[in-house]
């Protein structure tokens, strides 16, 4: 597989919105094993100031890789998901995910890369919510790993 | 991992009261395979790498391993639960340096987090780092996380 460098500056975006719900939002905290309360009890959330409960700070990645997975899976680019590790990951936030929000998604290849024989990949992602306001932009990299490098993340 | 009894609301520091340095509550927490497949289910990440053997040791894994993003998910409560509150998380990021090889078995493996405060930001901010461990290894870098404090 070659790595199409010609993706760097490709736009993704799905037009249909996720709907963020309380229950969605339990099984993510549990799944990270954090019992807070904000979570799962509005009343506790509100207490906070917010008005619903809100989600783990890593919640984003559910929306972001979803939405990316239509870049890395496209065959044109030529990234070979099998020997794929993540590389880095980045968050910052505007303001908690929280039960209720319908967001959107919008993801910018921002490099394509073959650095030592692993092709990276990296994209910014948008999370707005479907009435236009910034919620959280994601920053991730993956690497192929070229057979041969094993154990080390490049 | 560990459970936790619930906390009032934002019982966390005040951000006159935190200087440079400061220590965070260091944290351990166990992840098994049970928990690979939970963190699988709840985050869509199928990738057959975090609960396949013969898979994860055909693309030259030395076993199966788990996700980045659950490991990053851990390590930050050791900040949340110092802040006080979740949502208060401006900021937060991390590479992945090693993989996190869990083996099947019941015990699963252990890693441990410390933190300390790297800097004091203009109100209401701090920066804290954090240090990520299985045994000796360092397996996330540069982890990094930008928290707003009470006033």
């Amino acid at each position: 597989m070659t790595l199409d460098r010609t993706f760097v500056g490709r736009v993704y975006r799905d037009e249909r919105y996720y709907e963020v719900g309380r229950e969605k939002i339990r099984e993510f905290a549990e799944a990270v094993g954090d019992p807070h309360p904000a979570f799962t009890d509005p009343a506790a959330a509100q207490a906070l100031g917010r008005p619903d409960v809100i989600a783990p700070p890593t919640f984003p990645i559910v929306l972001s890789m979803r939405a990316e997975s239509a870049a890395v899976l496209d065959p044109r680019l030529g990234f070979d998901f099998s020997r794929v590790v993540h590389r880095e990951q980045r968050f910052a936030y505007a303001r908690p995910v929280r039960a209720g929000d319908r967001l959107t998604v919008t993801v910018t290849i921002t490099r394509a890369d073959t650095v030592g024989g692993n092709d990276l990949v990296e994209f910014d992602s948008e999370i707005r919510t479907t009435g236009g306001e910034l919620v959280c932009t994601t920053t991730t990299s993956l690497v192929s790993r070229a057979p041969g490098d094993e154990t080390e993340t490049p | 991992m560990t459970s936790a009894t619930t906390r009032p609301a934002r019982p966390g520091p005040r951000h006159a009261e935190v200087t440079a340095g400061l220590a965070l509550p260091a944290r351990t927490f166990t992840v098994t395979r049970a928990d690979l497949v939970r963190y699988a289910a709840a985050s869509g990440d199928f990738n057959p790498i975090h609960w396949n053997e013969r898979i994860a040791r055909a693309v030259g894994l030395p076993d199966v391993i788990g996700h980045g993003m659950l490991t990053m998910g851990l390590a930050i409560r050791a900040v949340t639960d110092w802040a006080g509150d979740p949502g208060a998380v401006v900021e937060y990021g991390t590479r992945f340096l090693r993989p996190v090889v869990v083996p099947d078995d019941d015990l699963g493996v252990e890693a441990t987090v410390s933190g300390r405060v790297a800097a004091v930001l203009p109100e209401p901010r701090v920066r804290v780092d954090l240090d990520v461990r299985v045994g000796a290894d360092k397996v996330l870098g540069r982890t990094r996380a930008v928290v707003a404090l009470e006033g």
